[in-house]
């Protein structure tokens, strides 16, 4: 136990110190970053022109509620929808913001008809009104019914706050023909995107350290040296866990200096812009001011807010487990590759059926983040070679927690087996040079015994 | 007392066997030569001994206990084929190493600095592995070999790569181990050096021993007789007074003497060929020639192919 530690604590040491590690480590979060940072500031820099919004309210609660912003005008129809929708193309407006009535409850969804994709931040400040207003008028009703003095019924008006209401808000991106098509909610996307990304690259970039340490050790004769006082099978899981150990290091170092970048430029950036509802929390009333000032501050903020809306815990937690699963299965493999071959050349004939699995579940990720809940997304978020990408891509979109568990059973089983499966082709393939490998050799070294 | 011994070992691999029921025995506080030709299964021996691989057959047994995992903290193995971590450090590889086998770190550091100050090495503690010449790199395997003082080293090729200093140097060490008690079983292709070093030898061939045992006892076993004389000029030829039961293996002159080697058949003795050249000629030496262990390697070899 003692050796395996000493062997993790230098595979970790010599990695984390190298050149390229530091550079990662610094280039990862400025690229990361700026995908954040860009947007923003291009939102700064939005044109003069303002994007019509056409509000078709069939409930009339919100006529004249929603105000302009510098990038929105709000403008109120009565036309039915099918016209609202066809002067929508016809004047090539931005969007057509439907509320549709509701016979017996308060409003509580809407629709946002748009020929582009609406940002979030549009979509914040709709659902936001909407809500305050909902929460309002729900309030004055019940007030009404009481019989209270003006001096009570002011201060119960500021109870909204207590109250929250939440607005559905669907949105349906029309193409040019007048086809409708319902659009998820594009953070969700990314963040599925980007955590099923992360976790197949890493597998690559860290399952392929494994493979060239391996391959270093045998070639250069170390493992002649090694040999004889640590067993094969501890120089092996010592690499792999010393390299996953970098690989968390560098993930974890790539999250916080993300987000100190990022939230440098988000105090800098609210400084200098005056967001279209700060500009409105001025003009407007005391009472509102107040309650969009919270809700809505920049549009930087708001971003955050439907970040933050995602459940953080489960994605952290789940994204660490599938990415060690992910990576003990295949380093286990890249070690078993690299214990076999006798130069990089070699490697190609047995990389095939290790990247194939793994680029399968790169591509129904891509797939899954669309339809999170089919078949394919389904079925390739249980097999263990493809779960750590598939499950992540479902994942912020709200997965079973049964399958949760399933699916990490079998990841755990999986690596169990690929381990077994390589330690056994290690110990031989480990000694053994200049001898062209075939898989009817590999077959054979798994076979053997002691 | 064997320190090391093994029993009818036998290591099979997939169409071949490469040890068939090899029995050795390394005496302790002896240099164990562990010789015989490409192939012939040493480095599987070696191997076994280092508990890297198993027998299929066969025990072994260290101090008289069945070899276990505890013991290769007694076990030092510098490989034939061997190699460091390019870019690491020289000290922290070295301490590494130590340390794999069972040193503290400081304790580790300590002795590796004595010894890396007694092969010249000192200033290159904090240099990069690749920035040493090769030489340098085998002094420093060599000293993570004996750094945690085991009771038995195993050398597989220790002077290769070497220049003839550094082969004193490293022979010198080798025989302190040997008088500070340790034993080594020492592997190698190089008769000259078995036959300045070693104590007992064994030679493996085609996956058997064939040969066993004390050096000086193998030498006698091989011994054919032969003896080389010096002596003055004369006129003739000094097989015209030896019968044939002399046969003249050799025979020659220099700017001031003549020598001749003969090897005695039958049974007589060195005895009898003196008192038929006494009379004759002036002699200045007169001398058994023992065989090397070069021609012994070879002659046994050869023979083994024979069968």
């Amino acid at each position: 136990m003692k050796k395996i530690l000493l062997i993790i604590q230098r595979e970790y040491l010599t990695r984390v110190r190298k050149r390229s590690f530091i550079v990662m480590t610094i280039l990862g979060p400025i690229l990361m970053a700026s995908a954040f940072v860009i947007p923003m500031y291009i939102a700064t820099l939005t044109d003069e022109e303002k994007k019509v919004i056409e509000v078709l309210d069939e409930t009339g609660w919100f006529f004249e509620k929603f105000s302009d912003t510098d990038e929105f005008e709000f403008k109120y129809t009565v036309a039915d929808l099918e016209t609202a929708k066809f002067e929508l193309m016809e004047n090539d407006e931005f969007a057509l913001l439907y509320i549709p009535r509701r016979e017996l409850t308060v409003p509580s969804s809407a629709v946002l008809y748009s020929l582009r994709q609406p940002g979030v931040d549009l979509k914040g400040y709709i659902r936001n009104v909407m809500s305050k207003e909902v929460e309002t008028q729900k309030l004055r009703i019940n007030l009404d019914e009481m019989d209270l003095t003006e001096e009570d019924r002011e201060r119960a008006m500021k109870l909204p706050d207590l109250i929250r209401t939440s607005i559905t808000l669907s949105t349906m991106k029309m193409d040019e023909s007048g086809e409708e098509e319902e659009t998820f909610t594009e953070i969700m996307m990314a963040v599925a995107f980007v955590s099923g990304m992360i976790i197949y690259m890493f597998i690559f970039i860290f399952g392929a350290q494994v493979l060239r340490g391996v391959m270093e050790e045998k070639t250069s004769r170390i493992i002649e040296v090694m040999v004889s006082s640590v067993r094969p099978f501890q120089l092996m899981m010592g690499k792999i866990v010393g390299i996953a150990m970098v690989g968390l290091t560098q993930f974890l170092l790539w999250i916080i200096l993300t987000f100190a970048i990022v939230s440098v430029f988000q105090v800098s950036f609210a400084d200098q812009m005056p967001g279209p509802d700060v500009r409105m929390a001025v003009t407007q009333s005391a009472e509102v001011s107040n309650e969009t000032a919270v809700a809505g501050n920049t549009q930087i903020a708001r971003v955050f807010e439907v970040i933050n809306s995602i459940n953080y815990t489960v994605i952290l937690i789940s994204f660490l487990f599938f990415f060690l699963g992910g990576y003990l299965l295949y380093a286990a493999l890249f070690a078993a590759i690299g214990s076999a071959v006798d130069s990089e050349t070699d490697t190609q004939q047995f990389m095939m059926p290790v990247t194939i699995p793994l680029f399968l579940g790169f591509i129904v990720a891509n797939m899954a983040v669309y339809n999170p809940d089919g078949q394919l997304a389904l079925w390739f978020s249980m097999i263990p070679f493809t779960s750590p990408i598939v499950m992540m891509a479902r994942i912020p979109f709200g997965v079973p927690i049964e399958q949760i568990w399933i699916s990490g059973a079998l990841l755990i089983l999986g690596f169990i087996f690929t381990t077994w499966l390589a330690a056994r082709i290690y110990r031989t393939g480990i000694l053994m040079y200049g001898k062209k490998v075939s898989y009817r050799e590999l077959w054979k070294w798994i076979r053997y015994r002691g | 007392m064997a320190i090391f011994l093994t029993e009818n070992v036998t290591k099979r691999y997939a169409g071949h066997t490469a040890l068939d029921r090899v029995s050795i025995e390394v005496p302790e506080h002896s240099i164990f030569g562990l010789l015989g030709p490409n192939g012939a299964g040493k480095t599987s021996l070696i191997r076994i001994i280092n508990r890297i691989t198993g027998p299929d057959e066969g025990s072994l047994f260290f101090k008289g206990e069945k070899l276990q995992q505890k013991h290769i903290y007694n076990i030092g193995y510098l490989p034939e084929e061997r190699g460091l971590y390019r870019k690491m450090k020289v000290g922290e590889h070295a301490v590494y190493l130590a340390r794999l086998k069972g040193l503290s770190k400081s304790d580790a550091t300590h002795k590796l600095k004595v010894w890396f100050d007694k092969f010249d090495l000192g200033d290159w503690w904090n240099r990069k592995v690749e920035e040493l010449s090769k030489g340098m790199q085998q002094k420093v395997q060599f000293i993570v070999t004996v750094i945690h003082e085991p009771e038995l080293l195993i050398f597989d090729e220790p002077f290769s790569g070497f220049d003839p200093i550094n082969v004193e140097l490293l022979k010198k060490e080798i025989l302190r181990l040997r008088d500070n008690g340790t034993t080594i079983i020492f592997s190698t292709h190089n008769m000259a050096s078995v036959e300045e070093l070693c104590d007992h030898i064994a030679l493996i061939d085609r996956s058997k021993k064939i040969l066993d045992g004390k050096m000086k006892d193998i030498k006698k076993q091989y011994r054919s007789d032969t003896y080389s004389i010096v002596f003055d000029h004369f006129d003739g030829l000094i097989s015209s007074f030896l019968d044939e039961r002399f046969e003249i293996v050799d025979e020659g002159e220099d700017e001031d003497r003549r020598y001749a080697s003969v090897r005695i058949t039958g049974d007589l003795s060195s005895k009898d060929l003196l008192k038929k050249l006494v009379p004759k000629i002036n002699i200045y030496a007169f001398n058994e020639i023992l065989p090397t262990m070069n021609d012994i390697f070879i002659s046994v070899v050869k023979d083994n192919e024979g069968k």
